[in-house]
């Protein structure tokens, strides 16, 4: 690891193709601030990223990266870590991408407690495919494929990753960047799944969770005697319905991440020219 | 054929079947002889007709044969189920105290041994062992040295400590001893034991096997019958080499970590069954495109859908050469026999890691789950090669930069063939994806590039093709008229169907073809024969149509789909009715 990496190393030569004023500029930005603040540099970070706004991530980044299909980025972010424990992972997704066609693998990748970091951008609407419902959506949000809303209550991802025995569950707001850069970075560092819920708003389809939306609601939890070490305080912060929470809602110090309690510590990528010098053993096992 | 001896347990289920044909199975391995197991089961825990059938000569068996020599039943549908195998001297051995069996039949001509099991058991310590008395009883039939089967009871109950050991030991002698007294004829069995060492394993192991010592350490998977003993084979040995193995929680995120363990470098691999192929078919796109090295394997079972999970098919061909959307290349590897699915493997992980690109190993559910008897120098751990391909370092990183310092991921090469530059590797940097991408792996839809880029990775094939010796096995008469192909595991059958055909005098060259894609050109194979039949267990003849293909000449198709293998003598039998109705139609026409 440098030390002396700078964000802007993180920063591709590519141009984004994000709508200006997206959200996702400032997601992406904290997140290579975190990165570089955390001791990092390019050649040893892999981003993984699915499909949809948020999956364009890896090519504005400047690092080891994968874009993968639509909602699998979290495995692909796991075969890696455990492949190589040495490289810092970091996984971004959209709401659509974590916690509607990914969801199962959002649910297992908290409870597995990985070390790596799990960025959503959430702008509670699809984007790239023109502003249909997410699940983040607002019960009486109208779109084109919902214009009576969705009608179903949004899912609570901060409730899902606490219900899956979450290590690190946090919230931000990608426009605060100085905040949000922090908590991206306290994510990187925590001792396992560090997983952080952004709110990154969507300027051209959803006119409803906006920018202003979010200055307005917004409690940052430094401003509040909110403990997140404790379970009870996270559990009736996170459980408490219609409010906008920033920072971190819990943190479990005592979190032992996969690599540890599995015991895999090895660069995968290093094998021998041959088969094991043992290897016969294997065979006359089957004696 | 050589003097065989064929053996079953069957009853329901969840009454010990399989470990004790495994017993009898390792004890005559241990004792020299050769054997091949086959087993019968349904697709629950508990209840349904089960059995384990063990065939074994001193010479090297390979199939299975319509034909059975001693049976122990637990149940009268045991009886039912074989009584085509049944034969004039068979003996049935059952337990006659035993409810299910208080009014068996025997048939006639066959000899019942009505054996207190149960009984007895107790006497030794636990009913437990009943299973076990029956091994003792069979010793008795067959003439086979009690002591050997002593050292597969330790094997198989070492760990349980030696007073579980000395009690099984106790009930097989009982066993034996009840039928020396009870009954005084001579069942005309003989079983020779050598001084020879073998091991006995079954394909998945096998392929399991190839992986630690090709040098995989990621393996990630889902539980699906037939490929789970491949998972269970890894987890525990692994470890030992500074892998590790993962169950993911579905298909999907099983290939999409092993895709990511891959591109971290490690070697990587995956194993499932037909419907798990389905659910990977999206990412197996992205392996290929992204031209990332990994194995999947595909332990074929009948389909389509959930089909006959625990039945035989070979049905997922086109699956693996067509599967997923848009062209991509892949490789097929199909092993032929058991000891090949080793070498097969260590095979894969150096294609996949040369040409970077997916490959499959399908072994079919026969090969997966039955097992047989090798010398063990046949898995020659001195002889595994690893190649890893184009793989670059900090030092040759340079040579595959661009002018500004970019790493290029899928630089255009003549052989098709990029550089690899796994995390950590300064100056290595890029990304990889999905969407059609210029050399350092940047989107792009410029028309130019995008055939530039397919042409590269379809180029990898015919490198290969140059490359590889892609050949296939040849036996029987290479100037006979009739050829005889096949793939996956009709080999053993195809063999011994041989020496059944060579006996009615029927010549015939036999080619079994480990490679599916790319394959052997076997034109010339094909003009030089009058006839060309087709061996597989599917009901189109998806291989057959690849050789049509091929080769725009018309085969005649041997096609099985019941669910059940090959079996030698049957083999024999299509081949020859084959061959009797183009002699017939000779004749007509004449």
């Amino acid at each position: 690891m440098s030390s002396n990496v700078r964000f802007t190393d993180f920063k591709s030569d590519a141009q984004p193709t994000w709508c200006p004023g997206c959200g996702d500029f400032g997601t992406m930005n904290g997140m290579m601030k975190a990165l570089a603040e955390t001791g990092n540099s390019p050649d040893e970070t892999f981003v993984v990223a699915g499909i949809g706004c948020s999956g364009k991530i890896g090519t504005y980044m400047r690092s080891y990266a994968l874009h993968g299909v639509h909602g699998r980025a979290l495995p692909v972010g796991a075969g890696v870590k455990l492949a190589n424990p040495d490289v810092e992972v970091m996984v971004a997704g959209g709401d659509g991408d974590g916690y509607s066609i990914g969801a199962g693998h959002f649910i297992h990748a908290v409870r597995r407690n990985i070390d790596m970091t799990y960025v959503v951008m959430d702008n509670r609407i699809y984007g790239l495919t023109k502003g249909q419902a997410s699940p983040t959506s607002r019960e009486d949000f109208e779109t084109s494929t919902t214009p009576e809303g969705p009608q179903q209550p949004p899912v609570n991802p901060l409730a899902l990753a606490l219900a899956a025995s979450g290590t690190f569950i946090a919230q931000s707001f990608s426009t605060d960047a100085q905040r949000h850069a922090e908590i991206v970075k306290q994510a990187v560092e925590h001792d396992g799944f560090g997983f952080v819920n952004v709110f990154s708003p969507c300027v051209t389809f959803n006119d409803v969770d906006t920018y202003d939306y979010f200055r307005d609601h917004i409690v940052d939890l430094a401003d509040t005697d909110h403990d997140p070490t404790s379970y009870d305080d996270a559990r009736s912060r996170i459980l408490d319905p219609g409010k906008e929470y920033q920072g971190v809602l819990y943190r479990d110090e005592e979190s032992v991440p996969y690599e540890r309690s599995h015991g895999v510590d090895a660069d995968m990528s290093d094998i021998p020219d041959g088969a094991p010098e043992d290897a016969m053993d294997l065979v006359r096992e089957f004696y | 054929m050589p003097a065989d001896f064929n053996w079953a347990i069957g009853g329901e289920a969840g009454d010990g079947i399989d470990s004790t044909g495994k017993i009898f199975a390792q004890a005559l391995s241990r004792a020299g002889r050769h054997v091949f197991t086959s087993k019968d089961f349904a697709s629950r825990i508990r209840g349904g007709y089960t059995a384990y059938k063990v065939r074994t000569s001193v010479d090297q068996v390979q199939s299975v044969v319509d034909r059975l020599d001693v049976l122990i039943a637990l149940t009268q549908r045991t009886i039912d189920e074989n009584l085509d195998e049944l034969h004039e001297g068979s003996v049935i051995i059952y337990d006659g105290d035993r409810t299910t069996m208080e009014d068996v039949e025997i048939p006639e001509g066959m000899i019942g041994l009505d054996v207190p099991l149960q009984a007895l058991a107790e006497e030794a310590g636990g009913a437990i062992m009943r299973n076990v008395v029956a091994l003792g009883a069979a010793c008795a039939v067959s003439e086979f040295p009690i002591e050997n089967l002593d050292s597969a009871l330790e094997k198989r109950f070492g760990d349980k400590g030696a007073a579980i050991v000395e009690n099984n030991k106790a009930a097989a002698r009982k066993g034996r001893e009840y039928v020396l007294e009870n009954y005084d004829e001579a069942f005309g069995f003989e079983l020779e034991c050598t001084d020879e060492n073998y091991v006995l394993l079954n394909g998945d192991e096998a392929i399991g096997m190839g992986a630690i010592a090709a040098g995989c350490r990621f393996y990630a998977g889902y539980p699906i019958t037939p490929a789970t003993d491949v998972m269970e084979y890894l987890t525990g040995r692994i470890e030992q080499y500074g892998g590790h193995v993962v169950q993911a929680e579905d298909e999907l995120s099983a290939i999409n970590m092993a895709l990511g363990a891959a591109r971290a470098g490690a070697r990587s691999m995956t194993a499932t069954s037909g419907p798990g192929i389905d659910l990977m078919a999206e990412t197996f796109g992205l392996v290929a495109t992204s031209e990332t090295p990994l194995v999947i394997c595909n332990v074929m079972r009948s389909g389509p859908s959930t089909g006959m999970p625990t039945k035989q098919e070979q049905g997922d061909l086109n699956a693996m050469l067509y599967g997923g959307h848009g062209e991509v290349p892949r490789f097929v590897l199909a092993p032929t026999t058991i000891a090949e699915c080793f070498h097969k493997t260590v095979e894969a992980f150096n294609l996949a890691e040369k040409y970077q690109l997916p490959v499959y190993l399908t072994a079919d559910l026969s090969l997966a789950v039955t097992e047989q008897t090798y010398p063990p120098e046949e898995f020659d751990m001195d002889a595994v090669e690893i190649e890893r391909g184009k793989v670059v370092d900090e030092g040759t990183v340079g040579e595959w930069q661009d002018e500004s310092g970019r790493f290029k991921p899928h630089a255009l090469t003549e052989d098709g063939i990029s550089p690899r530059a796994f995390p950590g590797t300064e100056g290595g940097v890029h990304m990889s994806t999905g969407l059609e991408h210029d050399e350092l792996g940047r989107r792009t839809e410029d028309t130019d590039m995008r055939v530039r880029q397919v042409d590269k990775r379809t180029r990898k094939v015919e490198t290969a093709r140059e490359r590889e010796p892609f050949e296939p096995r040849e036996f029987g008469d290479p100037d006979a008229d009739t050829l005889v192909l096949s793939w996956g595991s009709n080999e053993g059958a195809l063999i011994e169907a041989k020496s059944f055909l060579d006996e009615e005098g029927i010549e015939a060259r036999y080619l079994s073809v480990p490679y599916v894609f790319p394959r052997p050109d076997l034109t010339d194979a094909v003009d030089a024969a009058e006839e060309t039949i087709v061996v597989e267990c599917n009901a189109t003849g998806q291989f057959a149509d690849l050789i049509e293909h091929d080769t725009l000449t018309r085969v005649t198709r041997i096609n099985k789909y019941d669910g059940v293998r090959f079996k030698a003598d049957e083999l024999a039998e299509r081949i020859a009715d084959v061959l009797a109705t183009d002699e017939g139609a000779e004749e007509a026409t004449a």
